[in-house]
């Protein structure tokens, strides 16, 4: 028997090793700052090496393309700020376990296996250890009623959501034969099976378990009840993490399995992006809660970044890939500045408590200002330049008119995002809240926002990356 | 012919199901049987539970301790990989060093979660 | 014949239970026809040529997931449960669902087509055995995906502890 090539899975490895290792110290030591320190570090080499990594091993079960390796960035990037801005976050509320950490990087783990995955099961497996954890995560202030009914529901929508793709791969195995993505595709190609019903309900399948993931109404409606329940360093997480980690599989099974069929789900996908944009947008309006405002702003993005699969092109994917490594950056950022004011002024969530930040705090109220700018895409943020991609790729797709929907819904985004910045600059504040900028989390605000900032004017190097990362 | 899907017979399973359909008729044969021939005679006392002894007191099912959940679930995670252990150990001819060294790599990652398990004292009762 | 037959048995017990199942008021009922349910499941593997699939159903689903249901219901002392209606009021609504997707699976599998039949054929795990035939697929072909169940358990483990200890050390 052949030892596999181990080369393409160090990443993996690596990261198995670090989670390891902290579930380990984490017995023996008290301080549990150190295991996020650790947990930063650790990320941080791995992110080094996954530029390094490449290759497909286990025949096929493991792809490490410049695609996945694009995705892995994000979720590497997502790992090491979630670790940074639980620290205060958790000491505050008495939940500083070591255990944290070691989800967090088991998440991760998931998340990477799922964009790497070249077989159906690995693809599960990936999905489940992800979501297993984040399950966890989500209740894990467990005096908290909000987080335990966060997490029981997370779970049980999950479960359901999991039992649906189950059903999806068996059909594609019965009707091909293979779990291999690869495989499959070919096998669909060649015997020109494209209008057999049982492959399309199996597509349906797939759309339905994946748009859970992704938060696409009108698969949604956990959304908002788990993001405002869990910790908003979870929130944080998961808004961003398993969310690309979804876009991600979505993007390969759709491009490799289906291309064939792409008829049938790009019209089945219009109409999900469509509804995606429009619960997102118009529901957040009426939030007063920024938590459950930026729940439905995730589901929104969700929506636009469905655009990017729905041109079915290459151009599409690494459109929605750059999108993606934007709004890891802009909601990282909002989150930030909420967990900030829950650390030091236990205020925060709702939107009434950023009345008048600009006199307490200048410069947290502009930082906050780009973030909101950046979410509703305004030059030259980041934002904008994600939307701007995403648009040209849906109009050279040939779907001008869902570009316009998509940038009609932005407008709509203006109100709830705007909202907040006419709360910073132009309302008295009802308390005088103290905020000071000068510890990690404000660093890394600071951090955010340039990159924000960076990647609106100079978007050039990202778009080529996520240009050469085409399956 | 074997090799069509869904004409398999497990024929050499026909024991057991001669043994189900035995003790199925067994079992309830006997209370069939039991009830034709016994006879009845029902009164309030009778019919009451526990006929000897102190009267029943509040509900019979009571609140259990979240305590057994842990252990339940540690039994499901060890269960699930004994049942790994089976195949392995059956195939093991076939796979060999390889196989070996694969199991030995997911033993040690469950050993981990089962020290991690002890120093958490999931397995002390108090 | 005699296969369809079989087959018709296990196929229409296995979702008459399982609409028994979801029925029943008090949820210890519910439990134990579930375990007549795993049963039966197991029953389909054995005729599906997957002993070892028909053996762990029942160690594992019949012994040690059913404890853990057991053990769960215990936990949460449902007898409130007994007294409420058997349904949410949205059940129409998920009635419709359910109808309007089975009709949708009927429709489908009228498009059923069989692929080639796969690398293992049923001769050849009669000559060797199911278990082994297993056996290497598991630890040949699928290895990566072994590992990655262990990270599984072990985030079970890990998740089961955090959740639920009383006080974590």
């Amino acid at each position: 028997m052949q030892v596999p090539d181990l080369i393409p899975v160090v990443p993996e490895i690596l990261m198995t090793i670090l989670v390891l290792s902290l579930l380990v110290i984490d017995l023996f030591i008290k301080q549990k700052e150190y295991i996020a320190v650790y947990t930063v570090v650790g990320s941080l080499l791995v992110i080094i090496s996954v530029f390094y990594c490449t290759g497909v091993t286990f025949k096929g079960m493991f792809v490490a393309d410049s695609y996945s390796i694009f995705f892995k960035m994000i979720f590497l990037i997502n790992v090491i700020f979630a670790a940074i801005i639980s620290v205060e976050y958790l000491k505050k509320r008495a939940s500083l376990y070591g255990e944290y950490y070691v989800l967090l990087v088991f998440a991760t783990i998931g998340m990477m296996i799922m964009a790497s995955a070249g077989n159906l099961i690995v693809l599960y497996l990936g999905l489940e250890l992800m979501a297993l954890s984040t399950y966890v995560l989500a209740g894990i202030i467990r005096t908290d009623g909000l987080s335990t009914e966060a997490a029981v529901k997370y779970f049980l929508l999950g479960a359901f959501s999991s039992a649906i793709l189950l059903y999806g791969i068996s059909l594609l195995y019965g009707i091909t034969g293979s779990l291999d993505i690869r495989e499959i595709g070919l096998y669909i190609a060649k015997e020109g099976i494209i209008n057999n019903k049982l492959l399309l309900l199996g597509l349906v399948f797939f759309i339905t378990s994946f748009g859970f993931k992704i938060a696409a109404a009108p698969f949604h409606m956990w959304t908002p009840d788990v993001y405002h329940g869990a910790p908003t360093s979870i929130t944080a997480f998961m808004s961003v993490g398993p969310k690309a980690a979804a876009f991600a599989i979505f993007g390969r099974v759709f491009m490799i399995v289906f291309p064939a069929l792409s008829g049938s789900w790009v019209n089945l996908l219009i109409p999900i992006a469509i509804l995606t944009m429009a619960v997102g947008n118009i529901v957040a309006l009426a939030q007063t809660n920024i938590k459950r405002m930026l729940a439905y702003s995730s589901i929104a993005h969700a929506g636009y970044a469905l655009l990017g699969i729905i041109a079915a092109s290459n151009e599409g994917l690494s459109a929605m890939m750059n999108y993606m490594l934007i709004y890891l950056f802009m909601n990282v950022g909002a989150f930030i500045l909420v967990i900030m004011l829950n650390n030091q002024a236990k205020v925060g969530d709702s939107i009434h408590d950023y009345r008048g930040l600009s006199k307490s705090n200048p410069l947290a109220a502009f930082l906050m200002l780009i973030i909101m700018f950046s979410l509703t895409g305004i030059p030259p943020t980041a934002g904008f330049m994600g939307k701007l991609y995403l648009f040209m790729a849906v109009v050279n797709a040939g779907y001008g008119w869902l570009a316009v929907v998509a940038v009609i819904f932005s407008a709509i985004s203006a109100f709830y995002y705007l909202r907040i910045v006419m709360f910073m600059f132009m309302n008295e504040s009802i308390e005088e809240v103290k905020l000071s900028l000068v510890d990690v989390n404000g660093l890394l605000l600071i951090i955010v926002v340039f990159m924000v900032l960076f990647i609106g004017v100079n978007p050039q190097p990202f778009v080529e990356l996520a240009r050469l990362a085409i399956l | 012919m074997l090799n069509e899907p869904g004409t398999y017979l497990p024929v050499g399973y026909l024991p057991i199901l001669i043994f189900l359909g035995f003790s199925f008729v067994f079992g309830l044969g006997s209370l069939v049987f039991g009830l034709l021939l016994r006879p009845r005679r029902p009164y309030a006392e009778k019919l009451s539970p526990y006929e000897s002894g102190i009267a029943p007191e509040g509900e019979p099912r009571q609140k259990f301790s979240v305590k057994y959940y842990i252990i339940a679930i540690l039994f499901v995670v060890f269960d699930v990989e004994a049942v790994f252990l089976y195949p392995w150990a059956v195939a093991f001819d076939m796979i060999g060093l390889y196989g070996f060294v694969e199991m030995v790599l997911f033993i040690f990652i469950l050993v981990i979660g089962y020290v991690y398990a002890w120093r958490k004292e999931a397995f002390v009762w108090d | 014949m005699l296969n369809q037959i079989i087959f018709g048995y296990f196929a229409v017990t296995m979702i008459s239970l399982a609409l028994i199942v979801i029925t029943r008021k008090n949820i210890m009922h519910s439990i134990v026809y579930m375990l007549i349910l795993f049963f039966h499941i197991a029953g389909l593997y054995l005729f599906l040529n997957a002993e070892f699939l028909a053996a762990i159903q029942i160690i594992v689903y019949a012994g040690a997931i059913m404890v853990l249901f057991l053990f769960v219901i215990m936990l949460l002392n449902l007898r409130e449960e007994l007294r409420k209606s058997r349904f949410a009021i949205t059940w129409p609504i998920g009635a419709i669902f359910v109808v309007l997707s089975a009709v949708m699976i009927i429709i489908s599998v009228f498009g059923n087509r069989f692929a080639n039949v796969g690398n293992v054929k049923i001769s050849d795990i009669e000559k060797v055995g199911h278990t082994v035939a297993v056996g290497k697929l598991l630890f040949v072909e699928y290895l990566f995906p072994f590992e990655v169940a262990s990270l599984i358990l072990l985030v079970a483990i890990v998740g089961a502890i955090v959740l639920a200890k009383k006080e974590i050390k």
